[in-house]
């Protein structure tokens, strides 16, 4: 292939590389500058904090979705983060190494499950289980979050798992030779040291939970409507953006996108903070 | 070498031609979009039309009346469809054809022993004034109010017709007909209106003012809740666009409609 040569196919690949970044900029430029113009006229403090939320007679306050995105990732985090972490930390410390390559590949399996897949089964089992013993439509907080924390399970697993496994073997060794029990060393020395992989793992899930849509669509019930309980149907920012932008025009569609940037901001933050977590090598400190 | 430039350029130039004798079959595409309440009809009428006219492909999209109004504007669709009482302002400059009727169903779970229910019941049910089904002569338990998203045909004909909506807060939202069918299926407190069309054994359709939703009493013009739906184009339709729309105005194309539960325009 001395056709292209050396530097021609040197060249090429750092285009190739340089692609995807390009079009991360791009997804940037274009959702800023669609959604930009009208947090400014409205002011963010009251975009993000108005209450109303009626295009057809131009009020745009995104609180109610806002609170709804919280409500649902911080379940999303109640039910999947402690499994995910408990998981891990039975599957690297007390099973054999050859019973987890069977069982990690089978977790993170789930992760391949489509999200349609979770919100037909949130809808069909879970929906009418949550009605009948908990009252309320069961299209609400609570179904939603359950779906969620199992949709986020596989990241939050094998992060942490990866994290476990790279605290250095003789930490344990150091423990048990103080005559810490099994447990004891798995919390006082090897959760300790992997702590900045957990957090990081807990953070990339919590991304995943806010940018949630579809599943979130089928089962949250998409009420416009500040919650009062876990029982309540809610509208998420995402569940907003997708059930709105196939008709919107003028001002409601760049309010749309102005929900696009908020989103947009917030995954930023919190991949950047599991980022530089990630990076934090394992600390020898306590 | 030249072997290497051959595969090089031959690839592409040999994708470029499958492509180019793709094309060469020249097979007119119609592409309708909007209504989720005439989507499923539409898709069986052009799968009966294409079946006796191979050399047209007629695409059927959903995405609701709005978007079916905002794709015959900008020419993303051929056709756009729009179930709406009136047509918005913006309509005004496309042509419309009124291609069939629809009934609006409330519909409740087959469990619920509630069967007929007044207009006003049904409006301030869906404004949140009555929010437990024994005010309207049912079982004491809370009801789940089933809507569609602001964009609907169905909504905006729904609210249009019964009056005086302000939806209740507490609303579930859907987006298809579809959803809230399901919805209310497996909800047995739910409440919700679909297309009479979309009604199958597994919701419940109630009378409204003693008056069931039926072809025969919207064709007697006694039953309320009806929409007509409308044919969007850019212009006076022309050519294979219009030879579909007279199809479905035909007397073949309107016992179609009839038989899936929609009301003929003639």
């Amino acid at each position: 292939m001395r056709f292209f040569g050396e530097k021609g196919v040197q060249h090429l690949l750092r285009l190739v590389a340089f692609s995807a970044l390009f079009g991360l900029l791009l997804i940037a430029i274009f959702i800023f500058q669609e959604g930009l113009p009208i947090i400014l006229k409205l002011g963010l403090k009251h975009f993000l904090f108005a209450v109303h939320w009626e295009p057809q007679s131009g009020q745009f306050g995104i609180f109610p979705m806002l609170i709804a995105s919280l409500w649902v990732t911080f379940g999303a985090m109640i039910v999947g983060a402690p499994l995910g972490i408990a998981g891990a930390i039975f599957l690297v410390e007390f099973v054999p190494r050859s019973v987890m390559r069977i069982i990690k590949p089978i977790i993170e399996l789930l992760a391949g499950i489509p999200s349609v897949v979770f919100g037909f089964i949130g809808v069909m089992v879970l929906a009418p289980f949550i009605r009948e013993h908990f009252g309320g439509s069961g299209l609400s907080i609570l179904s939603a979050s359950i779906i969620l924390g199992t949709m986020i399970l596989p990241t939050v697993m094998s992060i942490s798992i990866d994290s476990i496994m790279a605290v250095p073997y003789s930490y344990r060794e150091g423990s048990f030779a103080l005559g810490a029990t099994r447990w004891q060393t798995v919390h006082m020395v090897v959760l300790k040291a992997a702590r900045s992989g957990i957090i990081a793992s807990i953070i990339l899930g919590m991304g995943r939970a806010i940018g949630e849509t579809m599943a979130v669509i089928m089962i949250a019930g998409n009420a416009v409507k500040i919650p009062h309980s876990v029982l309540d149907s809610v509208r998420t920012l995402t569940a907003n953006i997708a059930l709105e932008m196939g008709y919107a025009t003028g001002m409601h569609r760049q309010a749309l996108f102005a929900t696009g940037v908020i989103l947009f901001v917030v995954i930023m933050i919190l991949n950047s903070i599991a980022n530089v977590l990630i990076k934090a090598k394992v600390s020898p400190k306590k | 070498m030249k072997q290497k430039l051959l595969y090089i350029f031959g690839i592409p130039l040999t994708i470029a031609l499958f492509f180019v004798l793709g094309c060469g079959k020249r097979k007119t595409s119609i592409t309708l979009a909007g209504s989720t309440a005439f989507q499923p009809f539409a898709e069986k009428l052009a799968e009966q039309y294409m079946a006796t006219h191979p050399e047209v492909n007629i695409t059927v999209q959903g995405g609701g009346s709005a978007l079916g109004i905002q794709s015959a504007l900008s020419g993303t669709a051929d056709i756009g469809m729009a179930d709406l009482v009136h047509l918005p302002p913006e309509a005004k400059a496309l042509h419309a054809t009124v291609v069939a009727k629809d009934g609006i169903s409330v519909i409740v779970h087959p469990n619920n022993s509630v069967n007929n229910l007044t207009l006003d019941q049904v409006r301030d049910i869906f404004n949140g004034i009555i929010r437990n089904w024994k005010e309207v002569g049912g079982i004491d338990h809370s009801i789940t109010v089933v809507s569609r998203e602001a964009g609907s045909g169905t909504r905006s004909s729904f609210e249009e017709i019964v009056g005086n909506i302000h939806l209740t807060e507490d609303a579930i939202v859907q987006d298809s007909n579809g959803t809230i069918r399901e919805t209310v299926a497996n909800d047995p407190y739910a409440i919700g209106y679909i297309s009479h069309g979309m009604i199958n054994e597994r919701v419940k359709a109630v009378r409204i003012n003693e008056i069931p939703c039926t072809v025969e009493e919207i064709l007697k013009g006694r039953y309320i809740l009806v929409r007509p739906i409308f044919f969007l184009t850019q212009t006076e339709p022309k050519g294979e666009i219009a030879q579909f729309i007279e199809y479905i105005l035909s007397e073949e194309g309107q016992n179609t409609i009839q038989t899936s539960g929609l009301i003929p325009v003639k």
